[in-house]
């Protein structure tokens, strides 16, 4: 009886060293991108549109997202396990969980409060238009967004739209 | 252990690119479609103009590539700006193998709900080499 009671003991703590250890590995590999996981980042995630910079969604959103990508807001977005952990690692968040819910519904930078608040005064109609065509397309109005940059000086509304 | 690891990126970045032709891709399209078809014809422009035009789904090829491949296209959903996919009108184009497969996959799946055949592929790389570029 004592002698199990000491062997769990043992076990759990070798199983608590081993959790630290792990949780350390990943809040270090998370913690760190790189100037490959910077590019790697722009190349998969900068295609279809702005590479969203990882401070618009909270780091359990990112998670989501990047477990879904095979029905990614109607898209194929799916990636080779090197260029995912890539990803994961610019976003600075630990690897995907290998399966969503189906139900999950997807987070939306362009539904936050912050968003919904800083553009409150640009009209469904400016955001629907030809230049446009989503608010998603932040690139369309912050020049600078490629490059993470979302300064008021930098954003130039495109010809035929307005912001009141 | 980080230099070690910026030491390999910089050894890589030293390397030439891998550059494939675009009829390197198109004849290796075409020597796999031969072994897929029974009776392949080989690849054809026109085909591939027809496959590329039609609407598969709620999209076609031309919904983002745009009806002329040689000029800029746009994402039809999101309005990303898209360089032109002909290669008669931009070098960059099907010179890396595995960024053209990964491609493939993604926006066959989207456009028609399923994979391309190696038939297709080829159809389509062959109208994209007879678009006129510099347009
Ligand atoms: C094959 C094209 C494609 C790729 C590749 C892609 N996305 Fe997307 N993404 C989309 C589309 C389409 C939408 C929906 C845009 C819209 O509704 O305007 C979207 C939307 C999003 C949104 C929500 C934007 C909003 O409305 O707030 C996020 C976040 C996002 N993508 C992140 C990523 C990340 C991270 C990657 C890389 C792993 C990635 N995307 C790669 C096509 C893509
Ligand atoms: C149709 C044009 C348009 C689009 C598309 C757009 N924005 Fe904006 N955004 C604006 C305008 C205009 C403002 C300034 C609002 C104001 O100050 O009145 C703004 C403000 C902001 C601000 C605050 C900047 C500051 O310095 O105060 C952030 C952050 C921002 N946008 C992020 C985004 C992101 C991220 C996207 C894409 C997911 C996006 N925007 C898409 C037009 C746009
Ligand atoms: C929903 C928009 C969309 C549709 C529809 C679409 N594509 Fe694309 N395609 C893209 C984007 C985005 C890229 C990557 C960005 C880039 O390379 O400029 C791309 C890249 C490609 C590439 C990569 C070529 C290279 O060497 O860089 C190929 C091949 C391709 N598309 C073929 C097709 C074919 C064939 C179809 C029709 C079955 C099609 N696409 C339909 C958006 C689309």
């Amino acid at each position: 009886m004592i002698h199990t009671l000491h062997s769990s003991v043992i076990t759990i703590a070798i199983r608590a060293l081993g959790a630290t250890l792990a949780i350390a590995t990943t809040a270090a590999q998370a913690a760190a991108p790189t100037p490959a996981s910077a590019s790697t980042y722009q190349e998969e995630c900068g295609s279809c549109h702005t590479a969203y910079p990882a401070r618009f969604l909270k780091p359990a959103d990112w998670t989501t997202v990047l477990g879904t990508l095979d029905r990614h807001y109607g898209a194929d977005a799916t990636l080779d396990a090197t260029a995912a952990g890539e990803v994961a690692r610019h976003l600075g968040v630990g690897s995907p969980p290998a399966n969503v819910p189906a139900a999950t519904a997807l987070p939306r930078i362009t539904r936050s409060g912050w968003f919904v608040h800083e553009h409150d005064e640009i009209s469904a109609a400016t955001f629907k238009s030809s230049a446009v065509r989503s608010a998603a397309n932040c690139s369309a109005c912050h020049t600078g967004a490629d490059r993470g940059d979302f300064d008021e000086h930098s954003i130039r509304m495109p010809q035929g739209t307005r912001h009141e | 252990m980080f230099h070690r690891f910026a030491m390999a990126i910089a050894l890589l970045a030293a390397l030439p690119a891998k550059a494939d032709t675009p009829q390197q891709l198109l004849d290796r399209y075409a020597a796999q479609a031969r072994t897929e078809v029974a009776a392949y014809p080989g690849p054809s422009a026109s085909a591939g103009n027809r496959f590329f035009h039609a609407r598969h789904s709620d999209w076609s090829c031309a919904s983002c590539h745009t009806a002329d491949p040689s000029t800029p296209g746009k994402h039809v959903v999101t309005g990303k700006p898209i360089a032109p996919l002909a290669p008669t009108a931009n070098a960059q184009r099907f010179r890396d193998p595995a960024r053209v497969e990964k491609w493939f996959k993604r926006n066959c799946s989207d456009t028609l709900r399923r994979t391309c055949t190696s038939a297709e592929k080829a159809d389509v790389l062959a109208y994209l080499l007879s678009a006129k570029g510099g347009a």
